[in-house]
Formats: C-alpha cells, sequence, structure tokens
C-alpha cells in the first residue's frame, strides 16, 4: 500500500476489527467453553465460566453414546467420493461450456416447440395414467412414462446456448428438497420405485437406502451446478489463444487438456474442490432422512444432541466441536484459496 | 474452438453432467407431479387412486400457507439486505491496514464453515435461550427480570439472524477480495482529487462491487430459499415457517404425500420465478 | 498360488460363518435414559444368545416416528424391531403390518389399561418397555413458602392460585411450567389431556371437530392465563426435554408432565432440587376426569421382517420381569422402567420407590375407551386412534403454541383450529 496510516487510525482499526472479529467468533468460542464444562455448570455459565472446574467427560460420553469414529469415517467417504465423482463429471461439462459456447441453440427446433414437445408427453403421460387408474404395476410402463417426461426436456437442456444452459444448471439447485423427499425414498427404498419384485427380474433384495451407493450420487447431484459454474469461471479465465497455440504445435486434445488446460486450472480446480467438500460435510436434509446408522454422516451424529432428555448442552456442545472441528480447520487452512474460488468470476 | 472434431466432442462433453443432473430435477419433479394429483396417505398407501385438485385446494386453505409463503420471501430478502450492507462494511473494515488483520479474517469467516444443524443448536440453547441462554444473562445483569423470549416474540428475526451469521462472512470476504482488487493508482487518484470519502465510495468502490454484489445475491438466495435445519432445529415452523418447511410438515406429521406433492410442486414454481427474476438481474451484471 | 491359497482360506472363512449365521436385529428406537440404559444392558441378552447381534438405531422422537412411519408403509424393512407408541399399534396392527407378538413373559401380568392400548382385535401388537402417565410434580419447599400444602388430589382452582403465589421472577422462579413446543406428542399432550378434564372433545360423535366450544376456549384461556402469570420466559419452545432441565435447576414452582420425568428429578446426580421434590395427581375441575394421559413406548416387529423368531425373544427378553430385576441390581429400583406391569407396583422393594404409587395410580385414572366427559367416536386419552390425527395434532399444536408465544390470539388459535380440522376431515371422508 502505498500511503502510510497514522498510528492512531491504526490503532481505533486494530480495535474496532478485533472486537467484530471476536463477536462473529463468539458463538463458536462459547460452545467450545460449554463443551468443557460439566452439565449443570454449563446451564450456570457465564457467572461461573472461570470458578468452575474443566472436564474432558463430555468427550467421552459423546464417543460412547454414538460412535464418533463411524461418523467421522462416514463422512470422509461421502466427502471424497462424492467430490472426486463431481470432478469425473464437471470438467468435461465445464471444458464444453468454456471452450465451445454456443450462441444459438444447437437445435432447428425454438424454445416453443419444445415446450409443445414437452407438454405433449406430458399429456399422454397423463392421460396413460388416467386410464390406468393411477396405478403404475408394470415395470415397462414406468420406464416408458419416466422416459416420456424426462428425455424431451434432457435433449431440449443439452441443445440450448451455453448461458442458457449454464443458468439451467445453477436452477436445479432451487428445486426445493422437500418436493422432491418422497420420490427420492421410494427410489431409494426397498420395495419402492424400482427395488421390487417385477415379476420377470426381482430387485427386492437390493437398496440405496442407508447406504454410501445411493448418497454419494445424491450428494455429487446436490453439488454439481455449483462445481460446474466454479470451474467454468475458471476455465473462462484461461486464454483460448493458449489452447491454440498448443494445438498449432500438434498437441492431441487430450494433451491439450491435460498438459495445457489442467495445470493452468489447477488452483481453480482445488478451490472448487474445497467448497465441494464444505458443502458435503454439511449437507443435511438428505442425510437426515434418508440415513439412519451405515451411511450416516456427522449431520445426523449431531441431530442426535438435538432434545434428549434434560440437561444437555454440555454434551451437546462437545459433539458440536467434534462434528465441525475438520472442516473448521481444513476451512482456515484454505481460506485465501476458497474465497477466490466463490466470487464465481465476478472479481477479476 | 476451430476444428469441428473438438466442437463435437466438446457437445458429448456436456451430456453427462446434463443428462445426470435432469435426471435429477426432472425424475422427482414428475413423480411430484403425479403424486400431486393422488390420493396417497403414508398410513394408508392401499386406498389411493385420483384425487383431482383437492391436494392443492386444501393446501392453500392451510392456516400457514400465505404466511409461510411471506415468510420465505423475507428470509431472503431479509438476510440478504443484512449480508449485504453488513458485508460491505465488513469489507471496508478489513480494506484497512491493523495488527492482526490476518487472524481477525480467520475470525470472521469461521461460521461459513459450521454445520446449519450446529449453528441453530448452539444460537437456540447456548445464546438465545430465554432462561439459560447468554443473552438473558447479559440481560438480568442490566436489570430486567424477564429476558427477552427470541424464538416466542421475533421468530423470523431470530431465524433470520442465525441464516445471516453464516453468510455474513460469505458476503463479507468476496467484497473484500473485490475491493482489495480496486486499482492503488486509482484509490491515489481519488486521494489526489481530494474527492471526500463519500464521494469516493458513492462513484469507485460502489460500482466497482456491483458484480460481486451480484454474485452474493445469487448464491444466498440459492441457499436460503430453501432454508430448512435452522426452522426444524429451533422448532419455530408453526409461527415462522417457510414453504420448504410446510411442505415437510406435510410430509413428515401428516404422512400425505398427496398434499406434500402438491405443496412441492407450488414450491417449484416460486422456485423458477424467484430464478427467472435473477435471471434477468445476473444476465444484466455476469455477462461473461 | 500364494494368493489363491489366501481366496480359498477368505472364502471357506466366510461360508463357515454363514453356516453359524448371525442374525443380526436393526433396532430403531428413541434416544430417552431408558432405552439408552437397555442398550449398556444388552450383554446379558447376547451371551444367553450368541447366535444373535444387536444394531441400534437411536432417534430422537419426532425423527423415529417420521422413520418408522415411511418405513412400515412402504415396506422398507430397515428395522426388525420398532419403538412404537399407543397411538401407532392400534392403526398398525388393525392393518396387518405387526406381528403378532407370542414370546412374551408372562403377558397377563401386563397393566390391563396398556395391554389394552396396545392390542388391535383382541392381540398383543406391541410389549410396553415403559408406561407412563402424566402428574404434577412440585417442589415442597417453595409450597411451604407460599403457605399451602399440596393435597393428594387437586383441582385446577387450586393448581392457579398455588401457581400465582409460587412465582417469583426477581429471583427465576417460575409458578408452573407446562409444555409449549408444538407437536402432537408435545404441547397437544399436555393440552389435550387438560381439555379432558375441562370436558373438552375433540370430535363429537358425528366426527365434527369441537374447537368452537365453550369448554375449548375455557381450555385453552385458562392454559394461557397460567402461562403469562406463572409460566417461564420462552415456553412456547418448551418440550419435556427443556421443562425437565427447568425444573433440575430449579426453575418451576410446579411441573406437569409425564410419570416418567419422576427418576430424573430425584436424581441427585441430574437434579439441584432432588430432595425437595413432591408428587401429586394430575388436577381437575369436579367433571369426572383428570388432566392426565395415558402413553407407552413399546416394541414391535413389522410383518414381513425375515427375523422374526430372533426378534420375538428379544422382545421378550426387554419387557420381561428378569429384565426389571436386571436394571435393579445395577442402578437400583428407582431406574426399573415403569408403569407396564402389575407385579413391578406389587414387590415391596418397588413400593418404597417415591413416586411408584403416584404413577400406577395417574395410569389407573386414565381410560383410553371414555377420555373425557362427553361420549366419542375414537379411543385414546390424550389422541385419537386416526391416521389423520398425526397431521391435525401438529397443526394444532403449532397454532395454540403460536398463540402461547402472542402470535395470535386465543380466539383466532381456535378458530383456525376448528377450520383446520374440519377440512381434513372432509378430504379424509369422516365428515360426509
Amino acid at each position: 500500500m502505498a500511503r502510510a496510516q497514522s498510528p492512531r487510525r491504526t490503532l481505533i482499526f486494530t480495535l474496532v476489527g478485533w472486537t467484530v472479529g471476536i463477536l462473529m467468533f463468539f458463538p463458536i468460542f462459547w460452545t467450545t467453553v460449554a463443551a468443557f464444562k460439566t452439565e449443570s455448570d454449563a446451564y450456570s455459565l457465564p457467572q461461573n465460566f472461570l470458578t468452575t472446574p474443566w472436564t474432558l467427560e463430555n468427550f467421552a460420553i459423546v464417543q460412547e453414546r454414538s460412535d464418533y469414529v463411524r461418523y467421522v469415517i462416514n463422512t470422509t467417504l461421502l466427502v471424497t467420493l462424492s467430490t472426486a465423482l463431481a470432478l469425473v463429471l464437471a470438467i468435461p461439462a465445464a471444458w464444453s461450456l468454456a471452450f465451445a459456447p454456443r450462441a444459438e441453440s444447437s437445435s432447428r427446433l425454438s424454445g416453443w416447440a419444445w415446450i409443445a414437445i414437452m407438454l405433449a408427453a406430458a399429456g399422454v403421460s397423463f392421460v396413460t395414467l388416467y386410464v390406468n387408474d393411477w396405478k403404475v404395476d408394470n415395470f415397462v410402463l414406468g420406464v416408458v412414462l419416466l422416459l416420456l417426461v424426462v428425455a424431451p426436456a434432457t435433449l431440449w437442456v443439452w441443445t440450448r446456448n451455453t448461458s442458457g444452459t449454464l443458468l439451467w444448471i445453477l436452477s436445479t439447485k432451487m428445486m426445493p428438497p422437500a418436493g422432491a423427499l418422497i420420490p427420492i425414498y421410494l427410489i431409494f427404498n426397498r420395495n419402492g420405485l424400482v427395488f421390487r419384485d417385477w415379476g420377470w427380474i426381482n430387485l427386492s433384495d437390493f437398496n440405496l437406502m442407508d447406504s454410501l451407493w445411493g448418497m454419494v450420487p445424491l450428494v455429487t447431484l446436490l453439488n454439481l451446478p455449483i462445481f460446474i459454474w466454479m470451474l467454468f469461471t475458471y476455465f473462462k479465465e484461461i486464454p483460448v489463444a493458449i489452447l491454440e497455440a498448443s494445438r498449432m504445435d500438434g498437441a492431441s486434445l487430450w494433451n491439450e487438456i491435460t498438459r495445457v488446460l489442467m495445470p493452468m486450472a489447477l488452483p481453480g480446480i482445488a478451490s472448487t474442490c474445497l467448497l465441494n467438500i464444505i458443502l458435503a460435510w454439511n449437507e443435511a436434509f438428505w442425510s437426515l432422512n434418508l440415513t439412519n446408522k451405515y451411511a450416516a454422516p456427522l449431520s445426523f451424529f449431531i441431530s442426535e444432541y438435538s432434545s434428549p432428555e434434560g440437561q444437555f448442552w454440555a454434551k451437546l456442545s462437545a459433539a458440536s466441536i467434534m462434528a465441525i472441528a475438520p472442516i473448521l480447520i481444513i476451512g482456515w487452512f484454505s481460506q485465501r484459496q476458497l474465497v477466490r474460488g466463490l466470487t464465481f468470476g465476478a472479481v477479476k | 474452438m476451430a476444428t469441428g472434431q473438438a466442437q463435437k466432442l466438446a457437445k458429448w462433453a456436456l451430456m453427462p453432467s446434463v443428462a445426470a443432473l435432469s435426471a435429477w430435477a426432472f425424475i422427482p419433479l414428475a413423480l411430484t407431479f403425479y403424486f400431486a394429483f393422488l390420493r396417497y396417505n403414508l398410513q394408508d398407501p392401499d386406498n389411493t387412486g385420483w384425487a383431482g385438485f383437492s391436494n392443492f385446494y386444501y393446501f392453500f386453505k392451510d392456516p400457514f400457507f400465505i404466511k409461510d409463503l411471506i415468510n420465505t420471501v423475507l428470509l431472503v430478502a431479509g438476510v440478504i439486505m443484512a449480508t449485504v450492507v453488513g458485508g460491505v462494511l465488513l469489507a471496508l473494515l478489513l480494506d484497512q491496514r491493523f495488527w492482526g488483520r490476518g487472524i481477525v479474517r480467520l475470525l470472521v469467516i469461521s461460521p461459513f464453515f459450521i454445520m446449519p444443524t450446529v449453528s441453530s443448536l448452539v444460537w437456540k440453547n447456548l445464546i438465545l435461550h430465554p432462561v439459560f441462554g447468554l443473552t438473558a444473562e447479559i440481560q438480568r445483569w442490566f436489570g430486567f427480570a424477564q429476558p427477552f423470549d427470541w424464538f416466542g416474540k421475533l421468530p423470523l428475526f431470530s431465524v433470520g439472524l442465525i441464516v445471516a451469521w453464516q453468510w455474513l462472512p460469505y458476503a463479507a470476504l468476496i467484497l473484500l477480495t473485490a475491493l482489495q482488487s480496486l486499482d492503488e493508482e486509482q484509490k491515489d487518484a481519488a486521494a489526489m482529487d481530494g474527492a471526500n470519502r463519500f464521494n469516493y465510495f458513492r462513484y469507485i468502490v460502489l460500482p466497482h462491487l456491483s458484480r460481486p454484489i451480484t454474485v452474493v445475491i445469487l448464491i444466498e438466495t440459492i441457499f436460503i430459499l430453501n432454508t430448512f435445519a435452522e426452522i426444524k432445529v429451533t422448532s419455530v415452523g408453526g409461527f415462522a415457517g417457510n414453504l420448504t418447511y410446510l411442505v415437510f410438515s406435510q410430509l413428515n406429521d401428516a404422512n400425505d404425500v398427496g398434499m406434500a406433492a402438491a405443496g412441492g410442486l407450488i414450491a417449484v414454481v416460486l422456485a423458477n420465478m424467484v430464478s427467472a427474476l435473477l435471471v434477468r438481474l445476473v444476465g444484466k451484471n455476469l455477462e461473461t | 498360488m500364494k494368493f489363491t491359497r489366501f481366496i480359498v482360506g477368505a472364502l471357506a472363512a466366510s461360508l463357515a460363518t454363514s453356516v453359524y449365521a448371525e442374525t443380526t436385529l436393526n433396532i430403531a428406537t428413541v434416544n430417552n435414559g431408558d432405552m439408552i440404559r437397555m442398550q449398556k444392558l444388552t450383554d446379558d441378552f447376547t451371551a444367553a444368545n450368541p447366535d444373535i447381534k444387536l444394531n441400534w438405531v437411536t432417534l430422537e422422537e419426532n425423527d423415529l416416528r417420521q422413520k418408522v412411519t415411511k418405513d412400515i408403509s412402504t415396506k422398507g424393512g430397515q428395522f426388525d424391531v420398532l419403538t412404537i407408541g399407543m397411538y401407532e399399534t392400534p392403526i398398525w396392527g388393525a392393518k396387518g403390518w405387526l406381528v403378532e407378538l407370542n414370546g412374551l413373559d408372562d403377558p397377563a401380568d401386563i397393566l390391563p389399561a396398556v395391554s389394552g392400548g396396545l392390542s388391535a382385535n383382541g392381540k398383543l401388537y406391541a410389549a410396553p418397555f415403559y408406561g407412563e402417565s402424566s402428574f404434577v410434580m412440585y417442589r415442597k419447599d417453595l409450597m411451604e413458602k407460599a403457605g399451602l400444602t399440596m393435597p393428594d388430589a387437586p383441582t385446577w382452582d387450586f393448581i392457579l392460585d398455588a401457581a400465582t403465589k409460587m412465582t417469583d421472577r426477581a429471583n427465576g422462579v417460575n409458578g408452573i411450567c407446562l409444555r409449549g413446543k408444538a407437536g402432537w406428542g408435545e404441547n397437544m399432550a399436555f393440552i389435550g389431556s387438560m381439555a379432558n378434564s375441562f370436558g373438552a372433545r375433540w370430535f363429537d360423535e358425528n366426527w365434527k371437530p369441537q374447537f368452537d366450544t365453550a369448554e375449548w376456549k375455557d381450555t385453552l384461556n385458562t392454559y394461557l392465563t397460567i402461562m403469562k402469570n406463572a409460566g417461564p420466559e420462552g415456553a412456547s419452545g418448551n418440550g419435556f426435554s427443556e421443562n425437565l432441565a427447568l425444573f433440575q435447576t430449579g426453575k418451576c414452582g410446579m411441573w406437569a408432565d409425564a410419570t416418567a420425568a419422576a427418576s430424573f428429578v430425584i436424581d441427585p446426580k441430574a437434579s439441584q432440587v432432588a430432595d425437595q421434590v413432591g408428587f401429586t395427581l394430575a388436577p381437575d375441575k369436579g367433571l369426572g376426569k383428570r388432566a392426565n394421559w395415558l402413553w407407552a413406548w413399546a416394541l414391535a416387529i413389522p410383518a414381513g421382517s425375515q427375523k422374526v423368531d430372533a426378534a420375538q425373544k428379544f422382545i421378550g427378553w426387554a419387557t420381561s420381569k428378569h429384565y426389571a430385576e436386571l436394571v435393579a441390581s445395577k442402578e437400583g429400583w428407582a431406574n426399573v422402567p415403569p408403569g407396564t406391569r402389575t407385579s413391578l407396583y406389587a414387590n415391596p422393594e418397588y413400593q418404597k420407590v417415591p413416586f411408584a404409587k403416584m404413577t400406577l395410580d395417574s395410569m389407573n385414572a386414565a381410560d383410553p375407551t371414555q377420555p373425557t366427559v362427553q361420549p366419542v367416536p375414537y379411543t385414546g386419552v390424550q389422541f385419537v386412534a386416526i391416521p389423520e390425527f398425526q397431521g391435525i395434532g401438529t397443526k394444532v399444536g403449532e397454532l395454540f403454541s403460536a398463540a402461547l408465544a402472542g402470535q395470535m390470539t386465543a380466539d383466532d388459535a381456535l378458530a383456525q383450529a376448528q377450520q383446520y380440522t374440519t377440512d381434513i376431515m372432509t378430504k379424509a371422508g369422516y365428515i360426509k
């Protein structure tokens, strides 16, 4: 910085800055304090903040009551696997959107025509359902009906122009999860919509409920829109000329991507992964509804302490600290990377 | 991109993500649509059939529907307003030089990493509890015998407070990054011209921040529109619920899949309206 | 070669284990003290049944109810043993969703009110793990200070008067703590049974909701008045757990709640007022009904489970007299799961427990088939055993909770409750 600052000014800003920082952090600090107090002392904070003894017993109780280590393992698996899967899906997509942008829709049909097709498909399925007395007992019928609704919409999105596709991708993130809960629940469930005895094939021994096989794709899809957007903004900053130059030199497309694009985009990919890790770590709605034990992550673990009997603040605080500490530390170490990514390319 | 082959490849490279996302978006949507016209109570699953529009009719008649709809919008708007204004102020503060600025930065960003369930539980119990909470203790210290009941008297505000606490760091740090990218020379030039602080802020800083503010609004809308954990954990669903909570309660308390699906569709319509609004806003300001 | 041998060995080992097939029981249970205690004592069961492995899924009450309901109604089969209550059991039993229990220890010994509430068509579908009614817990020292003596069977007038007199807000003492958190199993359990003592009912014989009656108005106004004058701040967020914490820390003069709370408030390790607690029956209004409910957490087996035999064995153990003795030997008689067996209350050791008699009297005073003064078409004391009740009870609870928080008036809350309940009952086809 060019200008010098008067010491008085620095002092004032130091005071104000620290006050604000401490205020923002205070709830976390306070939880930490309560976690190291006994149950009844936690209820009479702050008067006895210094006078009462500190204890580790809450952490032991929490570990004994609900096996913390298992939740950490589940969370770690869920977070890593879903981030890896998101990478595999998002890098090609973001590459495509950034380096092969489309100003116009690539399909010959207009938007209205697509809407007409989709409405017609919906109408056909509606009539079919009506004729069948609103029951779908046949596997083939179910698949046909779903394809009838889903396929035109997919094709339409796929052929839209780049900004249309991008905005659609982001809009999937706005879907209210509560509306999708029962369908997803029934898809995951044994004897639900998919995994049941269909006569010619019996799928009722399988299910995705309370399993990482279901949770990993689900969490991936939850965060995929943000993932693609962030990667897109990073890729966008890389001058196309460099890629073209490498192609002039005879590099194959594979080499162009792995040798030129990837190294340049690595910081961006890293910060995208970081954000994904944080979002996946803190995801609660779906894990609370679709897991019980075998795939239950830390957000499930903490819900066990939301309202047990009587005084529970110390145990709640200990469990909270255990659930947030790992991600908080990761966040602290990576915050500069992360913040740059979060700007979504709005800051050059 | 020049070559036709690469162009073609690029088109297909987009396919897996689009297919996955549209399966994720449209399959539940299609099923929700189906359920919305179905008589379907989980406690009585064999008794199904065509329900016509009765699910919608009774969802609209729910005593909380209008209020929850308004709450949804108020919560999003209020939190965004609070975090943008607070974020600008915080960013201006953190842009100054002072001792321990790096540590203060860490303290400020911390809430962003906290699970919503954890932060709601902590705020509800340790901080805002009207008997044992810290604020109650402070009020008693000032001589109020009956401390303020945050979640009873100002439920929506209290939920908003928790949500804003989690999102303020995000806004502040994005805006700070933007501020720091302001040209030093521009700053110096403004100082030379003797531009007063307000004008400098009004004509140089704010326009520079408009793009990052758009991003903040966009991202926060996406996440806050479906606020759930904060409302469920603080159990204010009855007087400060939002649409997401109403749908959830219809499903999990009343077990009425049909009505929950009807509510879900209404929420989808609302989300689409908001996203259409955002597209206009973003389209202008985020042209890439 | 080595690798092949390893594979063969591993295969053989896995075959061997499947010969001595362990049955793993997935047990969904609620996270309250008695259930957690059982999880610690299961060595006793697994020692006798080495082929059965127990896998606990512990959930908060509301989450448990939602998960179990979704699972059983979609035949998801995630659980082999369910923890359910008196509300679900008759409904699900009648639908054929539960397996009839036949491995129980002396079923005739179960309290008749409890086994009646857990049966459908005369068959027992869930075994009670513990039963509860509600009564009034009070602080003897504060009662004395207010110059009053608690009668054995108080009236509402006495409770109102005592609550006001005991209140000393400057010292953080509230005359009475009552549930205010919304939910059919939270505030409506209390307000519903209070309404019974006021002569109010949920529905008349034609399933017409009754919130527009004078009895309901009287109930709600009395509840709101007493909470305003003598209740703790933030009462609209207080459920069982929050009130327990308030009472244990000496913030309440009286607390009307579940009899199961008794062992927690007299536990000196958790309660600062342990030696000052008295118990008395829930109040009445001279109409012949007291404001107490009847509930039991019970264990059941979903139909279609592959492990019915093992589940029967486990439920038999968990609800046996032997288990009661096991708890008594490890943790004392006060911690034995209460309210399920006649023999427990005949046991002279258990009679020494201060709340034993009062619990039994309270449970006997509740009659699920005749819950209130006027005739009703439903069974259940603080609930109505129809599938639609869960939604109705929760919504009405939310309205009353909002009235308690001052977000709406009592009249508004009642009018909206009436409207909503009428809508839902019309939609479900009860009202033609």
